[in-house]
C-alpha cells in the first residue's frame, strides 16, 4: 500500500512535467494551479506516508523492486538482472516531507514571483520535471537509480538555472552547473562501478549484506575505501563541496524561487542525503576526507560570504558553507545531526532565498515604476530601510537568520549545536582538533555575515536611488510561504526540549547505521561516539551560543551602530579582504587552467588530427601516386620500349626476309639446294 | 522460424526488394520526380514492415553465433558449386542467409534508417532518378551483409555498397565531394583487400566433411569456420595461437577499423560527413558505421577466439583512445557536422571498448550501444541537415537564440543532443552505462581513463547547444520556418526510440542477450 502511495508521490510531478510540456499554453493559467495541485498532493501522501511509517513501520524498511532488465548469462554471476526498487526508510520518509513541502511551497511562491514570466508554463513544467527526479533521488534502493535520478536532478537544474537563456550569463552558468557536476558524477559512476564489477549488484541492502559477509571490492581495503570516496565524489559536485563548489554562486542566475528550492534547500542536500545513504560501507579513513571536506568548504565559504553585496550571492555562500557542515557531521560521525541540519536548513535556507525573492521582487517593480533598468535589484548596498515597508518578509527574515546563526529556540540551533558536539567528540576520539575549531569559528563567520545581510537590507535608511514609498509588501501568495517556513524554523518540531535535539523524535526516528566495513577500517561506533557527545554536549552549547552571540554582536556594532569602520577594516585586512571579494579567486583559477588548459588540448587535438593523422593518410596517397609517376614513366619507356622494342625487332626481321622473297622459282631453288648442302654436311 | 512469401523466404524479400526499387526507378522517366521518390519510400517503407514482423516472430530463446540450426529465417541454397578442382576438392559457396540476436538490431535499424533517409532525400533536385536508384542499391548492400552467412556473400554485399556510396558523396555532396569520395572509397578499399586474402585463407584452410557422402568439401560457411575441428591439418590457419591466425586477425581488424572508425583509421569520416548529402551522412553515421563492429562480432570474434582475447587489451586502448580523442576533437571544430563526425568516433569507441569486454554485460552494452548510436547520430544529422536547408551555414557559430525561432526543432534537437550526452532516461545513457560496467571488469584503468570522456561530451555538446540554441537570434533567421509536416515524420519515430528505450530498453536486450551470452561463451571458451 505504502509502496503505492510512494508511486503517486513520485509520478504526480511528472504527470505535470508532461502534460505541462506539451500542452502547458493551452490550459488555464498556463497550468501553474495544475501543476501546483499535483505537487500539494504529494506533499500531503508525503505527511500521511512520514505518520504511518513512524508510528506503524517504525523499524523496518518498506521495499518493492521490478525487474528493469535482464542482460543474459554473466560469466560469474549467473542471470544478471538489473532491477528497479523504492526502499522507505525513515531518512526518505522524512526526506520526502521535506522535498514536497519546500517544492510546494515554491509553486505557490512561483505563482506570484514568475507572473508574466516569458516562459511560465515552461517553467512550472521544469519545477515538475525537478520535483519527480528529486523524489526520485529520495526513493531509490540502488545506485543506479540514484545515478540515473542524480543526473536528472542536474538536468532540470540546468534548465532552470538557464530558464533566461537569452542572458548569455544564464547559459554559461547552466553549463558551468552541469559539466562541473559531471566531473563529480564521473567519479561516482567509476565508484558504482567497483561495486558493482565486484558484487554484480546495485541494492544498498545486498552491497551491505556482501560487505558485512567479508567480501571486499578486489579482495582489498583499499578499493573499499576508494569506492566510497569516489561515491562521495558525486556529493562533492551536487553539494557543491570543495573543491567543486565554483558552480553553485553562478547558478544563482536562475529565478529567487529556483535558487530557494533547488540550489538551497533540496538538490545540493542531495550529497549529504547520498553520503547518509552509502554511510554503512564508508572506512574510517573515507570519513575522514569526507569530514575535512567539508570542513574546509565550510570555511572557505564563509569567509566569502563576509564581504558580498549580492542578496543571493551572499546566500549562496552560506549554503554552500552549511553543507559543509553537514558533510562534515557525516563525517565525523555525527550522522542523525548532519541530516538534521539538512532538514532543518531546508526550511530556514528556502525561507531566506524567497525572503530575498520578495525583496528582490518589490525591489524589481519599484525600480520599474522609476523607469530605472541599471540599477541592480539585488545589490544590498542599494537596499536598507526596506523594514517598515515589508514588515512580513522582514520578521520572517529575521526568524531564518536566528536559525542559521544557531540563536537558541530556534531548528537551527538544535541542529548545529549537535554537529559541533560531534566534532568535538570526534576530537576527543580522534585528536582531529582542527574540525571542531573550524566549526566554531564558521558559526561565529555566518552570525556575523547574516546579520551584516539582515542589517544592510533592512535596517537603517534607505539607499540607492528608489525611494521606500515605492516598495511594497508581496503578495500574499508569497508572503504565506514565508510564514510557514518561518514556524517551521523554530525548535518545536524538531524536539519539544529546545537545548537539546537527542530526547526528539527526529534522533529517535533517525538512528546512525551500523557500519559493515572489516573492523580495523571502522569508524567509532554508534556507542563509543554516543558517550564522548554526551561528555561534549554542554561544553558545545555554551561555546556556540557565546560564539554566535559575538558574531551577531559584531555585526551590529559594524552595521548598526556603526562602531567599528567596516571600511577601515577592509583596508586593515587588505589581502585578506581582497581575497574573499574575490572569492578566492577560483574561478580565475580553474578558469586558466582547466577551461584554458582543456581548450588547448583540442585546439593541438585537432591541429594533429588534420596534420598528423590525415596527413599521414594523405601522405600516403601523395606517396603513391609518385610512384605512379614513376611506375608511368618506366612503363611508357621501359616496359613499353621493350613491347615496342620486339615490335621493331619484328619489323626489321620481316624487312630482312621480306628482302629475300624475290618472288622468282629459280631463286628459291638455288635457297632449297643451297639449304640441303648444308643439311647434308650438319647431320653427316 | 520460417516466414514466406510466394516461396521466398522473408529474408530475401528484405535484402532485394530494393533491387525492385532499383528496376522501378530507372523505367520511370527523370521528369517523374514524385514517383521516384515515392517508389523508393514505398520500397523502404516495405522493409520496416518486415523488420517489424521479424521483431514480431523472433524466437528470443535461440542462440545462433555458430549454430545453423538455432538461427532464424534461414535460407540455404547452393549457389556455386564446383566439382573436384585440383588440389582443392569440391568448392562450395552457398547462398546462406540467416539471423541471430546479433544480427536482428541490425536489420531493424537498417530498415528504419533507410526509410528516414527516403523521407529526407526528398528535397534533392539534382538526378533524382540515378540518386535513389543508388541509394536503393546501398541499401540492398547493407542489408545483405547484416544477414550473410556465407563470408563469399557477406563480402560480395560488402563491396556492393562501396559504389554507390562513392558515387553518392563524388556526385550529390559538397564543394570537395571528389576528394572526399575517393578517400572513403580507397580507406575501404584497403580494407577490402585485406578482408579479401583472410577470406581466401580461411576457404583453403577450412573444409567440413558431408557426413551423407562422405566427401570433404572447401566452403565459405561462416559458421564452419567457427569449428576448429573443420581446420584442415597443416593448412594456414590450422590449430591455436598461431601467428599466421594473429596476423589474419589483425588484417580483419584493420578493414573492420577502418569502417567503425578507430583511431587511427578515423579521418575518412570526418570529410565524408561534411561532403556527404545530409540522408548520405545519415545512413553514413546510422548504419554504415555499424558494419564495422557487425563485422568484429560475426566474423572476427567467432573464428578467431585465440586472436580476439590475445588482442582485446589492444581493442581497449584504441577504443580508449577513440573515446576521449574522438571527444576533444568533437570540441575544436566549428562545423557542426564535423563535430557530429568526431562525436561518432568517441561514441563508436563505445562499442568497441563494450564488446572488447568479452563479457555479457559489455557485449550486451555494446551492441545496443550500436543500435542506440545509429538512432542518436541520425536524429543529428537530420538537425544539421534542416537549419543547412534552411541558412545553407552550418558553422557552430552562425547561429544562436534558434530556441526562440523554432521551437519544435529545438525540442528535438535538444533530445537529441542530451541523449549523445548520455543523459539517463533517454536510450545513449543506456548502452554506455552498460558498456562501461561490462568494461571494467576487464579493464580497470582504461575504462576510469574512458569514463572522463563523458565530461568532455557533457562539455562539447551543452557547448553547442548553447551556440546555435540560445542567447538571442541573429535578424536574418528570426523568420527561420519550424521543422514541416515531412521533417516531423523523420523525426518522431526517432525521437519515441530515444525515449523508449531509455526508459525501458528491456525489448531491445531481450532480443539479443541469448545470442549474445552464447557468443560470448563460445569466444572464452576458445570456440568449442
Amino acid at each position: 500500500m505504502l509502496i503505492q502511495l510512494s508511486l503517486i508521490i513520485l509520478l504526480a510531478p511528472m504527470l505535470g512535467f508532461l502534460v505541462l510540456i506539451f500542452a502547458g499554453k493551452k490550459l488555464p493559467r498556463n497550468g501553474d494551479w495544475f501543476a501546483t495541485g499535483l505537487i500539494t498532493l504529494s506533499f500531503a501522501l508525503s505527511l500521511y506516508l512520514l505518520i504511518t511509517k513512524l508510528t506503524l513501520h517504525h523499524g523496518e524498511a518498506i521495499t518493492g523492486t521490478m525487474t528493469w532488465v535482464v542482460l543474459g548469462n554473466a560469466a560469474e554471476a549467473g542471470s544478471l538482472t538489473v532491477p528497479f526498487g523504492i526502499m522507505i526508510d525513515n531518512l526518505a520518509a522524512v526526506m520526502l516531507v521535506v522535498v514536497t513541502l519546500i517544492s510546494m511551497l515554491v509553486h505557490f511562491f512561483s505563482v506570484g514571483y514568475m507572473h508574466g514570466d516569458v516562459r511560465y508554463s515552461r517553467y512550472y513544467a521544469y519545477l515538475g520535471l525537478f520535483s519527480f527526479s528529486m523524489l526520485g533521488i529520495v526513493l531509490t534502493d540502488n545506485l543506479l537509480m540514484m545515478y540515473i535520478f542524480w543526473e536528472l536532478v542536474g538536468i532540470s537544474s540546468y534548465l532552470l538555472i538557464g530558464h533566461w537563456y537569452e542572458k548569455k550569463s544564464a547559459s554559461n552558468a547552466a553549463n558551468k552547473a552541469f559539466i562541473v557536476n559531471r566531473i563529480g558524477d564521473a567519479g561516482m559512476f567509476i565508484g558504482i562501478m567497483i561495486l558493482f564489477a565486484s558484487f554484480s549488484t546495485f541494492a544498498f541492502g545486498a552491497i551491505f549484506d556482501t560487505v558485512a559477509a567479508g567480501n571486499l571490492p578486489f579482495n582489498s581495503t583499499a578499493w573499499l575505501t576508494a569506492a566510497g570516496v569516489l561515491i562521495f565524489c558525486g556529493a562533492v559536485g551536487k553539494s557543491a563541496q570543495f573543491p567543486l563548489h565554483v558552480w553553485l554562486p553562478d547558478a544563482m542566475e536562475g529565478p529567487t524561487p529556483i535558487s530557494a528550492l533547488i540550489h538551497a534547500a533540496t538538490m545540493v542536500a542531495a550529497g549529504v542525503y547520498l553520503v547518509a545513504r552509502v554511510f554503512p560501507i564508508l572506512t574510517a579513513d573515507a570519513l575522514l576526507i569526507i569530514a575535512y571536506i567539508g570542513a574546509i568548504t565550510a570555511l572557505i565559504a564563509a569567509t566569502i560570504a563576509i564581504t558580498q553585496f549580492d542578496i543571493k550571492k551572499v546566500l549562496a555562500y552560506s549554503t554552500i558553507s552549511q553543507l559543509g557542515y553537514m558533510i562534515m557531521g557525516l563525517g565525523v560521525g555525527a550522522y542523525t545531526a548532519g541530516f538534521m541540519h539538512l532538514v532543518t536548513h531546508a526550511s530556514f535556507k528556502a525561507g531566506l532565498f524567497l525572503g530575498a525573492g520578495s525583496v528582490i521582487y518589490a525591489m524589481h517593480n519599484a525600480l520599474h515604476k522609476k523607469n530605472d533598468h541599471h540599477t541592480d535589484a539585488q545589490d544590498i548596498r542599494n537596499m536598507g530601510g526596506l523594514k517598515s515597508r515589508m514588515p512580513v518578509t522582514y520578521w520572517t527574515f529575521l526568524i531564518f537568520t536566528l536559525a542559521i546563526s544557531g540563536i537558541p529556540l530556534t531548528s537551527g540551533f538544535l541542529s548545529k549545536d549537535e554537529i559541533l558536539a560531534g566534532t568535538l567528540a570526534f576530537g576527543t576520539l580522534s585528536g582531529h582538533w582542527l574540525l571542531p575549531i573550524i566549526g566554531f569559528a564558521v558559526a561565529g563567520l555566518t552570525a556575523f555575515y547574516m546579520f551584516r545581510l539582515l542589517i544592510l537590507t533592512f535596517h537603517g535608511k534607505h539607499a540607492g536611488t528608489t525611494s521606500l514609498d515605492d516598495v511594497v509588501e508581496s503578495p500574499k501568495v508569497m508572503t504565506i510561504p514565508l510564514m510557514v517556513l518561518g514556524a517551521l524554523s523554530l525548535f518545536v518540531f524538531y524536539s519539544f526540549n529546545p537545548f537539546g535535539a537527542s530526547s526528539g523524535w527526529f534522533f529517535a526516528a533517525i538512528e546512525r547505521p551500523a557500519s559493515v566495513v572489516p573492523a580495523l577500517m571502522q569508524p567509532a561506533t554508534s556507542a563509543v561516539f554516543h558517550d564522548a557527545v554526551s561528555s561534549m554536549h554542554t561544553l558545545a552549547m555554551v561555546l556556540s551560543i557565546l560564539i554566535a552571540a559575538a558574531g551577531v554582536l559584531f555585526a551590529l556594532a559594524v552595521y548598526q551602530w556603526n562602531k567599528v569602520s567596516a571600511d577601515r577594516m577592509a583596508s586593515s585586512l587588505g589581502f585578506m579582504y581582497r581575497g574573499s571579494l574575490n572569492k578566492w579567486y577560483f574561478d580565475e583559477m580553474y578558469g586558466s587552467v582547466f577551461v584554458n588548459g582543456t581548450i588547448g588540448i583540442t585546439k593541438i587535438l585537432r591541429w594533429f588530427d588534420e596534420n598528423i593523422v590525415d596527413g599521414a593518410v594523405n601522405g600516403a596517397a601523395t606517396v603513391t601516386s609518385r610512384i605512379s609517376v614513376v611506375s608511368r614513366w618506366f612503363d611508357n619507356t621501359v616496359v613499353d620500349g621493350l613491347v615496342n622494342l620486339s615490335a621493331r625487332l619484328t619489323e626489321m626481321t620481316g624487312t630482312l626476309l621480306g628482302k629475300i622473297q624475290t618472288g622468282k622459282v629459280q631463286t628459291y631453288f638455288i635457297y632449297i639446294v643451297f639449304s640441303f648442302i648444308v643439311l647434308f654436311f650438319l647431320f653427316i | 522460424m520460417e516466414l514466406q512469401l510466394f516461396g521466398i523466404g522473408i529474408l530475401t524479400w528484405i535484402v532485394f526488394i530494393p533491387i525492385v526499387g532499383v528496376i522501378i526507378v530507372l523505367l520511370l522517366p527523370d521528369e517523374k520526380r514524385n514517383a521516384i521518390r515515392s517508389v523508393a519510400a514505398a520500397v523502404t517503407g516495405i522493409q520496416v514492415i518486415l523488420a517489424g514482423i521479424i521483431f514480431k516472430y523472433f524466437d528470443r530463446s535461440m542462440l545462433g553465433i555458430n549454430d545453423a540450426s538455432s538461427f532464424q529465417f534461414l535460407e540455404q541454397y547452393k549457389w556455386i558449386t564446383v566439382e573436384a578442382v585440383p588440389w582443392v576438392g569440391k568448392i562450395e559457396i552457398t547462398y546462406f542467409l540467416g539471423i541471430d540476436g546479433l544480427s536482428v538490431l541490425m536489420v531493424i535499424l537498417t530498415a528504419l534508417i533507410s526509410f528516414i533517409g527516403v523521407i529526407s532525400s526528398w528535397n534533392i533536385g539534382k538526378m533524382v532518378k540515378g540518386y535513389f536508384a543508388l541509394y536503393l542499391l546501398l541499401v540492398t548492400g547493407m542489408m545483405g551483409v547484416f544477414v550473410s552467412l556465407d563470408f563469399f556473400l557477406f563480402f560480395i554485399f560488402w563491396e556492393v555498397m562501396l559504389l554507390p556510396m562513392y558515387f553518392l558523396i563524388g556526385i550529390w555532396g559538397g564543394p570537395r565531394r571528389e576528394y572526399a569520395a575517393i578517400k572513403f572509397f580507397l580507406y575501404t578499399f584497403v580494407g577490402s583487400i585485406l578482408m579479401l586474402l583472410v577470406m581466401l585463407a580461411l576457404y583453403f584452410s577450412v573444409a567440413y566433411t558431408n557426413t551423407a557422402t562422405g566427401e570433404t568439401i572447401h566452403t565459405f560457411n561462416i559458421l564452419h569456420m567457427m569449428n576448429p575441428a573443420n581446420y584442415v591439418d597443416g593448412s594456414i590457419l590450422a590449430g591455436v595461437d598461431t601467428t599466421w591466425r594473429y596476423v589474419a586477425w589483425m588484417a580483419l581488424f584493420i578493414n573492420f577499423a577502418i569502417k567503425i572508425p578507430l583511431f587511427p583509421f578515423h579521418t575518412w569520416l570526418p570529410d565524408a560527413h561534411v561532403e556527404a548529402p545530409t540522408p548520405i551522412s545519415v545512413i553514413l553515421a546510422g548504419v554504415l558505421l555499424k558494419l564495422g563492429t557487425y563485422g568484429l562480432l560475426r566474423i572476427s570474434f567467432p573464428i578467431f577466439p585465440d586472436g580476439t582475447i590475445y588482442f582485446m587489451y589492444f581493442m581497449a586502448t584504441l577504443a580508449m583512445i577513440s573515446i576521449i580523442y574522438g571527444a576533444f576533437c568533437a570540441m575544436a571544430q566549428d562545423d557542426f557536422k564535423k563535430l557530429i563526425a568526431y562525436s561518432s568516433v568517441s561514441h563508436m569507441g563505445i562499442v568497441v571498448l563494450g564488446i572488447a569486454a568479452l563479457n555479457t554485460q559489455g557485449m550486451v552494452g555494446g551492441v545496443l550501444q550500436m543500435f542506440n548510436h545509429g538512432i542518436i547520430t541520425a536524429v543529428l544529422f537530420l538537425v544539421v541537415g534542416v537549419i543547412y536547408d534552411r541558412t545553407k551555414k552550418r558553422g557552430v557559430n552562425d547561429f544562436g537564440g534558434i530556441a526562440n525561432v523554432m521551437p519544435r526543432y529545438t525540442g528535438v534537437a535538444i533530445i537529441g543532443m542530451f541523449a549523445a550526452l548520455g543523459l539517463p532516461g533517454l536510450n545513449g545513457f543506456v548502452s554506455e552505462l552498460f558498456s562501461f560496467l561490462g568494461a571494467f571488469s576487464s579493464f580497470r584503468w582504461i575504462t576510469i581513463i574512458s569514463v572522463t570522456g563523458i565530461i568532455i561530451t557533457a562539455a562539447y555538446i551543452l557547448w553547442t547547444i548553447q551556440r546555435v540554441f540560445l542567447g538571442k537570434s541573429p535578424d536574418e533567421y528570426l523568420a527561420l520556418p519550424d521543422l514541416t509536416a515531412r521533417e516531423m515524420v523523420a523525426f518522431v519515430p526517432l525521437i519515441i526510440l530515444i525515449i523508449l528505450l531509455g526508459v525501458y530498453p528491456a525489448p531491445a536486450i531481450e532480443l539479443m542477450n541469448t545470442s549474445l551470452s552464447h557468443l560470448v561463451e563460445l569466444i572464452t571458451n576458445g570456440g568449442n
